[in-house]
Parts: structure tokens; C-alpha cells; sequence
């Protein structure tokens, strides 16, 4: 009963959004004011509709009803409750549904926040929204529904695949979809602004916030999916080049582009057509991961189960829509004209050159993941591209993007003075040279120019994000009165750049000192790795809810003293016979050490023998994933910032002021 | 002009995955094609006498790696079953990392297509195939070359199209 429930809420949902498309789109056609309003009426049906139907299925996971195929493939009577719940989104036809719980959310919002929009651009937004709502809900209704019946009903299910069950995994998906599914609002906007033919600094103050939350959850999914890789995969490394992370990261990239576009767009009434164009990219890359993901046109470790049918499906309806975007650009975009003259030593003609580089290289990355299908599309062989290029192309991509990002705050908008700027910068510069020397020899007591050079590109981030909130500070009498003086978009601002910097550090530290080990030993035994000495205790057999497990104890001294005692793990889990690796990671903020059980080498006795070990010191590992923490909460003050927040009163007036501003 | 970039460069990227679309990227092209198959002589599952190429020649056969712990090949079962049953296909199975009593008690339970069960229990014999995901199938000429590989599960589709005319073609 309940899956048919949920089977028809989706239906329903489905009508209703093609009300939601077609009603406010006549209404914004012919200028009829109650049409446009059924918008908002229509889109929060929808999304009720849709959160029935997504209750529906955790409901039927919860109760383990195996008669439903979906529950039945993912869910196991011994799955511990957490994962049945997280098991929703376990596989393709319930990560669906979950993207489209999302959207509907997304709309929900823009249907709530609207007060400060003209009818007609709300109107077009929701509309376009649910076009791609209507697309989503056809894909699932006829080629991927979660609610299909499955008879005979079998005795037990298969069970969630053991990847999946691991904390990181219970919310990386739906940060990341969050991500995704944002940048949708973003483009539903630049599709009004088209449309209308009113791209002014209202529009992108709209805009502005929308993008930046999107963003932040994108930056919050990639950077837990990152964690989550290193905890659970058991090679030790958090980012692989994998088609499907990068399919993540290309609208990462092009949304960073996008947040920083809007900022001139909004501040000087500049680039315009290309903020539009990086708001239908942002979205239309999300399409395209999901594309790449779910059709199988490539390999990837984690692909869905693909299917043609469903890759058909999502090529035609991405085609279509973006189709449609694009000419609808090549049709307005040229009428979009910019209020004024851009010189390129400004923060606009920085904020230009940013963008370049950020665009190419989310370019370069659809050309890597592409390249393979290029490839065999010519008929030239089969080849595989791996890190090696990524890293080649990424390197010289994103250096200069860090330099500018110390420029950022200091050179001023329209046109800056050298010398300023220069005097400005002296100290930070000299600053993060020293540390990027020094912080090296002090730890490693060595610094190799690759090193020195990272570091520098960090330290330079991070000292001159703080030195743009102590300036603000100085400004004001007292220290207190300066501290919240700083606007949350400074804040915002400040954060994600020294987050950036923390990042790079981070990177730069871990991939030129971690030091990695494969070892044999006896229970008992000990080895020493980069002055920490590892003791193997033994390994012995542990049973957890669904999965039967060898229980590693490793004791990790450090100059006499015990600094912590790991269990790494192997998971056999009993219904999919599945081996997981469960990797144990001891962290402060400056090492981590990593120990993962590898095979009993011993055919005798599992838990009287030799194991092989792997063993790794990562220094600064924690920094990677501290940075992509700071740039969400960075993120996060810029979103809420007080002049989103503003009545629409003064709204109306900064707007007709903005071009000065 | 330099508006409708983006129009163009999304009309060559849906070229390129319609492409991409009717072309499985898992399908490496063996090596192995027109070569003799590789030389093993291993045990058969049923009373454990030795097995080796030698005893592949003299009649077109394929030659199927399975395991009992392999989703796919309960996926392929029914169609092996089909092509044994109404074509009379003799289908060599070659038991890749398995043990014989798991095989045995698959076998039991799904019916077995195989005229012979070879046991490769090391996964030797599927290393010098180039079997690198059970299940894959090889077709082989009564002269003992390999005439094709079905990586993945055999289809009714791909026995229809591929390898019953290459087997016809292959007699003696």
C-alpha cells in the first residue's frame, strides 16, 4: 500500500508540474498576472507531493517491505536502521528520487523567498524549475522507478553495498546534490533574465545568495565524499581523478567562477552575457555529471548500474534544455549590455582573469574525462587518462589563481594604483615567503623547492585573507566595534580564501612528505615509520550486525610514549560476501598516521599469523579537508549576509544606485 | 557569431555520447583474437582427470569462465542452458577461483550447460586468457584458435549475431 502511494505521489507530482511549466509561462507570455501567480501555488504542491512520495520509500526501507525490487536490492533485516534510511539513496533509483526531493525543495524555497522578486521573473524561474522537474520525474517514472514490485517477495535482501555503510556516506550524497541541484536556481534566474531582457545589479543581487549556498553544499559534499574516500577505500589517498568526482568538481569550478562573475556583474554592471553563460554551465555541467554517472559511457569505480535506456533518456532531455538555453542565449545575450569600461588592472579585471583560468580549467577537466570516449569515438584504441594529467594541467592552472587571490581585497575596484597595492602587499608577501621556508625546515628539516613554493602560495592566501579582516578592524576606533563591524561578506570573503590557502598547504605538505609503508608482521612484532614505532598486537575475529570482521590492534609509540592505540578493520559482510578494508586513522592537525590490514599471510590461522600492513604518515593531512571547511562556512556568511536581507524598500533604491556602488 | 559557441560545442559533445552510448567503454579488444588458446592442463571438476588445451581442438566449442560466486553468470546461466539444450553448443566451462564443492552445489541447483567443468581454481588458466571479470566467453575454431571474446554475459542477442554464424563458419 504504501509503495503504491508513493508510485502515485510521484504521478500526481508530475501533473503538477507541467502546471507549474506551462500555466505561468502563458501568464508571463500574456503579461496575465493571475496565470504568473499559479506558480507558487503549483511548485509547493509539487514539492509536498514529492516529500510524500520520498517518505513513502524510506518508509517502506524502514519497514524492510522486500516486496518493493528497490528495498529488496539495497536493504538487508540485519542492515543496522541508520542505513536502512541512508540506503534510500543508496543506488540509482532512490538517488533519484532524492535529487528530485531536493529540486522540489530548492523551488519550494525560491517559491517562499520571492518577496523582493517581480512576479514575472518568479514567475519564469518557477517555471523553468519545473521543467527540469517534469524532466526528472518522466526519467524516473519510465525507466527508473523506486517503488517497481518485485514477486516472488524474496525471504531477505540483498543488502546495502558495504561502501555505503560508513557515517561519511549517510550525508555526502545529499550535500552534494544540494549542490547540484542549486546551481538549477541559479539558472532558472538567468533563463528570467533572458527572457525579460533585464540583467541589471538587482538581478544579481537575487542571484548572489542563491549561488553561494549552492555552492557551499557542493563544497561540503566534495570535500566529505574526499574524507570519506580515505576513511573507507583504504589506499590512503582522498582525490583520485575518478570521472565521477570529476564530474562533481567541473561545476564546482565553473560555480566558483559564477560567485565571483555576479560580484561585477552586481558591483560595476559588467560581464553580464557571461555570468548568464556561466549560470547555464554551472547547471549544465551538474546535468552532464549526472549523465556521465548513471549511462555508463564511461568507466568509473562508482557508476551506477548503467542501462541505455536511461542514458538515452538523460541525453535527450539534456539536450534539450541546454539546447534550448544556449539559443535562448545566442538569441538575448547580445541585447544584455555592460554600463561601463573595464580596465584590466581592477578587481574586475582580476575578477575576469580569475574566471578564465577557473573556466579552462574545468575545461581541461571534461577533456580528460572525455578523452578516452574521444578516443575510441575516432576509433584510435582504447586509453585510459589517469592522475598523471590532471595533476600536469592543474598545477600551472591553479597557482595563478592563488596569487590573485592574495590581490583580491587590496586592489580596488574600476582602476587600482600599482603603487598601492604593492605597499599593501609587502609584509604579507615577505610574511608567507619566511613561513613557507621555515614551517618545512622546522618540521621535516628539509624544504624543496616544490615545497617552498606551495607553501608560499598558501601562507600568501591565508595572510592575506587575515590581513583584509584586520584592516577592516583597524578602520574602526575599538577592536570590539571592528570585529563586528566586518560584513559578513568580508567575513564570507576572507574565509573561503583563507580556507583556499589551508587547502594548498595541506596539498602541498601531504604529497611531498607523506611517507608510506607495506609491511609483514607477526603478532607482537614492531617496525618503525618516520620515528613512530608501529607494535602489531594481533588480529581477532569480531562480529558487527551484518558483517563478520578481523580486528586489527595496532600500538603506535612515539619517543617511549604510547601516542594511541588503532584497530584497522576487514569487513566480510554476510549477505553480499563483500571484503571491506576499514582503514584506522590516528589525527592531530599536523600528522596523520594511517594503518589499513591488508591480507592474513599465514593460510594456517588468520588470527595467530602474519598479516601484511600498510602503513602511512601523512603530515597536514587534516588541512586538505580544514580548508574545504573553511570555504563552507565562509560560504555560508556570504550567503546571509545583511544586504540580502535588506526591506524591499531600500532594495529598490541601492538598485537604482548600484552602478555607482 | 561567438554566441552561438556554446550551441555548437553542445552539438559536438551529444555527437560524441550518442557514440559513447551504443559502446560498452569495458570492452577491451583481446590480444588473444585469431591466436591459438593458451595451454593449461588443469583437472576436471568430475572425476579429475587432467584437462588441457589440446582436448579443445578438433571442433568448434566455447569456452565459458564462470564461478558459482559470480552474479553475471547467474545472470547468463539460463541463456548457456538454452544455446547447450536447443542448439546442442558444446560449451567447455572453465571454473575460474572457485572451489568444487561450491560449483558442484550451483551446478546442482541451476543445471548445468557444460559438457565439461574444468577446475581452475587458481585462476591460472584465466590469467593466460586474459580473464579479467568473470563472466567471459571465447569462441573457438576446430583448429583451436580463438575466434572472439563475449566479455560479460552471454546474450541471446550476441550468440544470434556474433557467435553462431563465426561457429558455423568454424567446422571442420
Amino acid at each position: 500500500m504504501i509503495p503504491e502511494l508513493g508510485h502515485f505521489a510521484l504521478i500526481l507530482a508530475l501533473g503538477v508540474a507541467l502546471i507549474q511549466v506551462l500555466v505561468p509561462a502563458y501568464g508571463v507570455w500574456k503579461r496575465d498576472a493571475r496565470a504568473m501567480a499559479v506558480a507558487t501555488s503549483a511548485a509547493q504542491t509539487q514539492a509536498l507531493l514529492v516529500f510524500i512520495s520520498f517518505g513513502c520509500l524510506m518508509a517502506s526501507f524502514i519497514n524492510l517491505d522486500f516486496s518493493v525490487a528497490y528495498v529488496a536490492a539495497n536493504s538487508n533485516s540485519e542492515l543496522p536502521m541508520i542505513y536502512r534510511i541512508t540506503a534510500v539513496w543508496g543506488a540509482h533509483e532512490g538517488s533519484l528520487l532524492l535529487w528530485v526531493a531536493i529540486l522540489a525543495g530548492w523551488t519550494l524555497a525560491v517559491s517562499v523567498f520571492n518577496r523582493r522578486l517581480p512576479a514575472d521573473i518568479t514567475a519564469t524561474a518557477l517555471s523553468v524549475l519545473g521543467v527540469v522537474s517534469v524532466g526528472f520525474l518522466l526519467f524516473m517514472l519510465l525507466t527508473s522507478n523506486p517503488f517497481d514490485r518485485l514477486f516472488p517477495v524474496p525471504q531477505d535482501g540483498k543488502d546495502l553495498n558495504p561502501l555505503l555503510q560508513d557515517p561519511g556516506m549517510v550525508i555526502h550524497p545529499p550535500m552534494l546534490y544540494m549542490g547540484y541541484v542549486g546551481f538549477s536556481v541559479a539558472f532558472a534566474f538567468a533563463i528570467a533574465a533572458l527572457v525579460s531582457g533585464r540583467l541589471d545589479a538587482a538581478w544579481a543581487r537575487w542571484t548572489r545568495p542563491w549561488t553561494t549556498t549552492a555552492w557551499l553544499f557542493m563544497t561540503l559534499g566534495i570535500t566529505l565524499g574526499s574524507w570519506w574516500a580515505y576513511h573507507v577505500l583504504g589506499w590512503g589517498g582522498w582525490w583520485f581523478w575518478d570521472p565521477v568526482e570529476n564530474a562533481s568538481f567541473m561545476p564546482w569550478l565553473v560555480g566558483t567562477a559564477l560567485i565571483h562573475s555576479l560580484a561585477v556583474t552586481e558591483k560595476r554592471g559588467l560581464l553580464k552575457s557571461w555570468t548568464v553563460l556561466l549560470a547555464i554551465l554551472a547547471f549544465g555541467l551538474s546535468l552532464l555529471g549526472t549523465f556521465l554517472v548513471r549511462s555508463g559511457v564511461i568507466v568509473s569505480v562508482h557508476a551506477f548500474a548503467s542501462d541505455p535506456a536511461r542514458g538515452v533518456f538523460i541525453l535527450g532531455f539534456l539536450t534539450t534544455v541546454l539546447g534550448a538555453s544556449f539559443l535562448l542565449y545566442a538569441w538575448r545575450a547580445p541585447k544584455l549590455v555592460s554600463e561601463g569600461e573595464m580596465t584590466l588592472f581592477s578587481r574586475e579585471g582580476l575578477l575576469l582573469i580569475n574566471n578564465v583560468f577557473l573556466v579552462v580549467a574545468s575545461a581541461s577537466v571534461l577533456l580528460g574525462t572525455l578523452y578516452p570516449l574521444v578516443v575510441d569515438a575516432l576509433k584510435l584504441g582504447k586509453i585510459s587518462v589517469g592522475p598523471p594529467y590532471f595533476n600536469a594541467v592543474f598545477i600551472p592552472l591553479f597557482a595563478p589563481l592563488l596569487l590573485m587571490v592574495g590581490l583580491a581585497a587590496t586592489v580596488s575596484w574600476k582602476r587600482a594604483k600599482a603603487g598601492e597595492v604593492i605597499r599593501h602587499l609587502r609584509a604579507p608577501f615577505i610574511i608567507a615567503l619566511i613561513a613557507a621556508i621555515a614551517v618545512p625546515l622546522l618540521i621535516h628539516e628539509r624544504a624543496p623547492v616544490a615545497v617552498i613554493a606551495g607553501g608560499f602560495l598558501g601562507f600568501w592566501a591565508i595572510v592575506t585573507a587575515l590581513q583584509e579582516i584586520w584592516r577592516r578592524i583597524r578602520a574602526k576606533t575599538g577592536f570590539v566595534s571592528g570585529l563586528v563591524g566586518v560584513p559578513r561578506g568580508v567575513w564570507g570573503m576572507s574565509l573561503a580564501h583563507l580556507g583556499l590557502g589551508v587547502w594548498a598547504l595541506g596539498v602541498t605538505f601531504v604529497s611531498s612528505f607523506s611517507v608510506e609503508k607495506d609491511v609483514r608482521l607477526a603478532p607482537g612484532q614492531s617496525i618503525d615509520l618516520s620515528g613512530y614505532e608501529f607494535r602489531f598486537e594481533g588480529v581477532e575475529p569480531r562480529t558487527g550486525p551484518n558483517y563478520d570482521s578481523d580486528f586489527g590492534t595496532v600500538t603506535i609509540e612515539h619517543s617511549g610514549e604510547v601516542v594511541a592505540t588503532v584497530h584497522p578493520e576487514k569487513r566480510l559482510f554476510r549477505a553480499t560476501q563483500q571484503m571491506m578494508t576499514e582503514a584506522a586513522v590516528d589525527h592531530t592537525p599536523f600528522r596523520d598516521i594511517y594503518v589499513a590490514l591488508g591480507e592474513p599471510l599465514d593460510a594456517q590461522g588468520a588470527h595467530t599469523g602474519d598479516w601484511a600492513l600498510r602503513l602511512y604518515y601523512k603530515p597536514m593531512m587534516r588541512l586538505v579537508w580544514l580548508g574545504g571547511a573553511l570555504m563552507v562556512l565562509g560560504g555560508l556568511l556570504a550567503a546571509t549576509d545583511r544586504r540580502y536581507r535588506l526591506s524591499r524598500a531600500a532594495e529598490s533604491r541601492v538598485a537604482s544606485n548600484s552602478v555607482v556602488a | 557569431m561567438r554566441y552561438l559557441i556554446p550551441v555548437v560545442v553542445l552539438a559536438a559533445l551529444v555527437v560524441l555520447f550518442a557514440f559513447g552510448l551504443q559502446h560498452d567503454p569495458r570492452e577491451v579488444p583481446s590480444p588473444l583474437i585469431g591466436k591459438p588458446a593458451p595451454a593449461f592442463n588443469l583437472k576436471l571438476l568430475d572425476d579429475g582427470t587432467s584437462y588441457s588445451n589440446a582436448d579443445l581442438k578438433g571442433r568448434p566449442v566455447l569456452v565459458n569462465f564462470f564461478a558459482s560466486w559470480c552474479e553475471g553468470c547467474q545472470v547468463e546461466h539460463p541463456v548457456l542452458l538454452k544455446l547447450a539444450r536447443e542448439f546442442n553448443v558444446e560449451i567447455i566451462g572453465m571454473d575460474y577461483k572457485d572451489k568444487p564443492e561450491d560449483v558442484t552445489n550451483w551446478l546442482a541447483r541451476h543445471g548445468s550447460p557444460y559438457r565439461k567443468v574444468v577446475m581452475d581454481e587458481e585462476g591460472t588458466a584465466g590469467l593466460d586468457w586474459g580473464v579479467y571479470g568473470v563472466p567471459e566467453t571465447f569462441v573457438l575454431d576446430a583448429a583451436g584458435t580463438i575466434v572472439y571474446k563475449q566479455i560479460g554475459p552471454m546474450t541471446e542477442q550476441a550468440w544470434r549475431e556474433k557467435i553462431a554464424p563465426l561457429m558455423a563458419g568454424a567446422k571442420p
